[in-house]
């Protein structure tokens, strides 16, 4: 952030996420709402909007809307009721959209994210249901454009937040903490590549102390949470030169480039469409009743701020440890699947998960759910490390055999002999050999040179393949040389 | 007696006595719309050859108005912009039609997209009134009453947005039946105003008229605002006794405008329905005056969204300007949409544009919701202490083709008896019930509660086994 924008200038951003759900089938029909397919293969007549079809609703789609405006402590529009956004576009096969406009199925909801200063609450104005449009593909070759539909009908929920952030690391934290939210929903794969997650920002800015609000930009096309920050950052910069000289800041949408790193002007909100919304004659309004609201609450799963709180103060594990325990779901289940298991300090386990576990999650370019790891098997090979059976080392490529085969860490010592030799019989005939055959060496540690004894530690290492006990080693060499 | 001049039920027993056939039917038809369709024009599309035998416990071809998909076959709701257009699928009523093995024979013309009152507003040119050449048969579904009324068509399927099958079947002297909103789905009929257009039959006598509507009835999830609401036998309700009935004249229908001859037969419907025993009382619906105005907002405000999707991207035509005036994109969609609709469709989807148009929200559309649930609420409040209410089904008998043709204001007050019943829901039948000194026939509209569709037969019935107007034959 530069220095005027700090001493003079206060930000003021909301931010627009859309969401799709990863529900089986589209929201107002059967076809199956899935990615990467073949243009076109995922559609019916009635997301093609084909004259004479008319939409119903998804009811799992209305649970996921109503699921996520619990999770951010909305209040839930009982009255469910749609409107349409008429414009014409042609990735919008009927010429409107089926959205929600006066009556959203969330309102003034919230959420914590951490700032330097602590928590900060960001209000959630609202959240409402609406249908995805398809995609144009233009064709530089022959200079047309062809439509996909079958991203059309992919159920929508756009959250709106109030205008309480007020930087763009806060836009930040917002958009990571609202996304483990919706991960902990399991409601969508929150993808922003992908576009299953997407993300507008309104920004302005004001003199510090100022009441009103700024004229405000909105900004597009941002391809990830990085982007959102780094266009917001820009639009921080581009909006307070213009002030500072005298300019006006106009309302228009922007667009963020990735590649040149700033924002340009699309449109402005002068000749903004005019959607003619009215209530969806298609789909009759009804009303959920208290009980359909509760039976959706009681699935809501322990969130992620709920789950940092309880595991810190139930396991003793450190807030660093717990902030990366919590960012997946799957990890924090699998901690308290191997604490059950018991027998290891809850400490240990939690840096064999953060540590090892994580790497070989990354290495395999795997989510973590995706790893064959029963706890049991964990929970053995740390006691073997810890109970001195294998070593650190020794253990970690264990861990990756059990990754690859499934096999426990008890089968993978036998089958490969991995156990560390330990026996003073085995140990004393190998030192034997090499004292025998490192004069010199023998000579320096016998003068005091402690650094030497290291090195012959590696040599007796070498010798059994890495399965001695290296402090048993130690002790017996040391042992031997002293006087 | 030529076949194609019987009902559907008499065909019915004599294919069961084994003295006719499905495709003896058909050939009798399809021999009648070649015969006389020339003058009539009552169908856009027939098929080549008549349609063989098929099973089913209702194997009696059928007449469908050119707004409901059939798989395969082409549907222009009498458009330029649809022409072309093959629906991948059939309506809910095709369906639950074949399921019963009545076979759609043939499409009718209809006012573009069920914009009118006459027949006139068709790409394909006007429909002619079997029972007078130079008059109208109505509309929207005058294809259907006319097919229906020269004995091209043993019974028909129309669409009712105002008035669009009562009308013309009181216009061609047959009977037309509008359910309550959400008795029959509507998947499959290619919307002109969503909260206000139902399906219905129109046929030669309640009887008919009874058995179609139990054939397509009915809840269907494809429509989530179809009714989940158990269908009736309603052949059963089919009773020559009114006997107890309370039965309600709104006295706002009595007004100026309708014709005299009009207004005669239906004290003469009084006189018939008080011999069989039914109780007649003067009521109110206090704001009848509104209705006209308040359906031209609302169904054009729904129209205007609903023919959005016209735009030459999926289907239908696709035209270009010879210029390019903006983008491509935008210049197709303009084009496209300038040559394939008509001037009604034209008119209506501005109309409908400026009702929702920000600004003007408020004090169109939104205001004409709110006059549409106080007319709702006069049938209501009626309901409660009657048990049918009946009126003309319009205020005159058929007029002349081009008569009303650059006079849309009085084109759209013929509907002003039937509009109510799409406001506010309710069931209602139009049936012949006399003739004007020039032979032209008039319709009796019966109105009960929703979902009283059985009330409504019975005394539409009640009417028709004492008169003998529905036995009148067209002579061509």
């Amino acid at each position: 952030m530069s220095t005027t924008v700090e001493k003079q200038f206060e930000t003021v951003i909301g931010l627009e996420v859309h969401l799709q759900f990863h529900t089986k089938t589209k929201i107002f029909c059967g076809c199956a709402n899935d990615f990467g397919r073949d243009p076109n293969s995922h559609t019916c007549p009635v997301c093609l909007g084909l004259p004479g079809t008319l939409p119903v609703l998804n009811k799992v789609a209305l649970q996921y809307a109503v699921k996520v405006g619990l999770a951010l402590n909305c209040k839930i529009n009982p009255y469910i009721k749609f409107d349409r956004k008429n414009y014409y576009y042609p990735d919008l096969p009927k010429g409107y959209q089926i959205s929600q406009y006066d009556l959203p199925i969330a309102q003034h909801g919230f959420l914590m994210i951490p700032t330097e200063s602590g928590p900060k609450k960001i209000g959630i104005f609202r959240a409402h249901m609406e249908e995805d449009a398809g995609k144009l593909i233009h064709d530089g070759q022959t200079q047309s454009s062809l439509v996909d539909y079958n991203r059309t009908g992919t159920p929508l929920l756009e959250i709106v937040s109030d205008p309480d952030l007020r930087s763009p690391q806060e836009a930040y934290d917002y958009l990571q903490t609202l996304k483990l939210i919706l991960q902990y929903l399991d409601v969508s794969d929150c993808d922003m590549e992908k576009g299953s997650l997407r993300c507008d920002a309104n920004v302005s800015l004001r003199r510090c102390g100022e009441k009103e609000f700024g004229t405000k930009a909105e900004v597009k096309n941002m391809n990830s949470f990085r982007a959102v920050k780094a266009a917001l950052e820009y639009e921080e910069l581009r909006q307070s030169k213009m002030i500072l000289s005298g300019e006006r800041v106009v309302q228009e949408t922007r667009l963020w480039s990735e590649e040149k790193g700033m924002t340009f002007s699309m449109r402005s909100k002068e000749e903004a469409h005019d959607y003619r919304y009215f209530p969806e004659p298609d789909l009759v309004p009804f009303t959920l009743t208290e009980k359909n609201i509760d039976d959706v609450r009681r699935t809501l799963p322990e969130l992620p701020q709920e789950k940092f709180q309880r595991l810190q103060s139930q396991y003793e594990i450190s807030a660093y440890d717990t902030q990366i325990i919590i960012q997946d779901p799957a990890l924090a289940a699998f901690l308290e699947e191997c604490v059950a298991v018991g027998g290891v300090a809850v400490k240990k386990v939690c840096n064999w998960i953060i540590g090892p576990l994580q790497q070989e999650t990354n290495t395999r370019k795997v989510k973590f759910d995706q790893l064959k790891l029963a706890p049991k098997n964990l929970m053995d090979l740390i006691s073997k490390v810890e109970g001195g059976v294998v070593s650190n080392l020794v253990g970690k490529d264990i861990l990756k055999m059990i990754l690859d085969s499934g096999k426990t860490a008890e089968q993978i010592i036998q089958e490969n002999g991995l156990a560390q030799v330990s026996d003073d019989g085995t140990l004393d005939k190998v030192i034997d050999e090499i004292i025998s055959q490192s004069d010199s060496v023998v000579q320096q540690i016998k003068e005091g040179k402690e650094s030497a004894l290291g090195f012959l530690v590696g040599q007796v290492m070498k010798k059994t393949q890495g399965k001695a006990n290296p402090k048993k080693a130690g002790e017996l060499i040391r042992r031997r040389l002293s006087p | 007696m030529n076949l194609n001049e019987l009902t559907a039920h008499e065909l019915l027993d004599l294919i069961k006595e084994k003295k006719t056939s499905t495709a003896e039917v058909s050939q009798a038809v399809v021999k009648k719309i070649q015969a006389t369709d020339g003058r009539i024009h009552a169908f856009v599309r027939t098929p080549a050859i008549p349609v063989s035998a098929n099973s089913g416990a209702y194997s009696i071809p059928i007449a469908i108005k050119d707004n409901l998909c059939i798989a395969g076959e082409e549907v222009t709701c009498c458009s330029q912009i649809l022409k072309g257009f093959r629906p991948p699928y059939d309506a809910t009523v095709i369906n639950k039609l074949k399921a019963s093995g009545v076979v759609p024979l043939g499409t009718t013309n209809m006012d573009e997209f069920a914009f009118g009152s006459s027949t006139e507003n068709s790409c394909y040119g006007p429909t002619r009134n079997p029972w007078n050449l130079d008059c109208v048969p109505g509309g929207s579904s005058g294809g259907s009453a006319a097919a229906v009324a020269a004995h091209e068509a043993i019974w028909a399927l129309g669409s009712d947005t105002g008035g669009s099958i009562r009308q013309p079947a009181a216009f061609c002297g047959v009977v037309g039946v509008k359910p309550t909103y959400g008795r029959v789905s509507r998947y499959g009929l290619i919307a002109f105003a969503s909260s206000l257009d139902q399906i219905g039959p129109i046929t030669k006598d309640v009887t008919d008229a009874a058995l179609l509507l139990k054939i397509i009835a009915g809840y269907d999830e494809m429509d989530s605002t179809s009714a989940n609401v158990a269908v009736p036998d309603y052949l059963q309700a089919l009773k020559n006794d009114v006997q107890g009935l309370k039965i309600g004249i709104p006295k706002e229908f009595f007004v100026d405008g309708m014709d005299a001859e009009v207004k005669e037969s239906m004290s003469a419907v009084i006189a018939v329905l008080e011999k069989k025993g039914a109780k007649f009382i003067e009521m109110s619906l206090p704001h009848t005056e509104y209705s006209v105005a308040t359906y031209y907002i609302v169904a054009t405000a729904e129209a205007s969204s609903n023919l959005a999707r016209y735009d030459g991207v999926q289907y239908g035509i696709r035209r270009h300007p010879s210029q390019a005036r903006r983008t491509p994109m935008i210049d197709m969609f303009e084009e496209t949409r300038d040559q394939g609709f008509g001037r009604e469709a034209k008119r209506r989807i501005m109309l409908g544009t400026y009702c929702l148009s920000s600004g003007y929200y408020d004090a169109y559309y939104l205001r004409g919701q709110k006059v549409r649930t106080l007319i709702k609420q006069d049938f209501d409040q009626a309901f409660k202490e009657i048990d049918a209410i009946i009126a003309p089904t319009s205020p005159t008998t058929a007029f002349r083709l081009g008569e009303k043709t650059n006079d849309p204001l009085s084109m759209y007050l013929s509907d002003i008896y039937t509009i109510s019943a799409n406001l506010s829901g309710i069931p209602a039948i139009s049936l012949p019930c006399g003739f004007s000194k020039t032979g032209m026939p008039i319709g009796l509209q019966v109105m009960t509660k929703p979902f009283a569709e059985e009330t409504m037969f019975r005394v539409a019935y009640t009417y028709e086994q004492n008169t003998e107007w529905h036995k009148r034959k067209v002579n061509l």
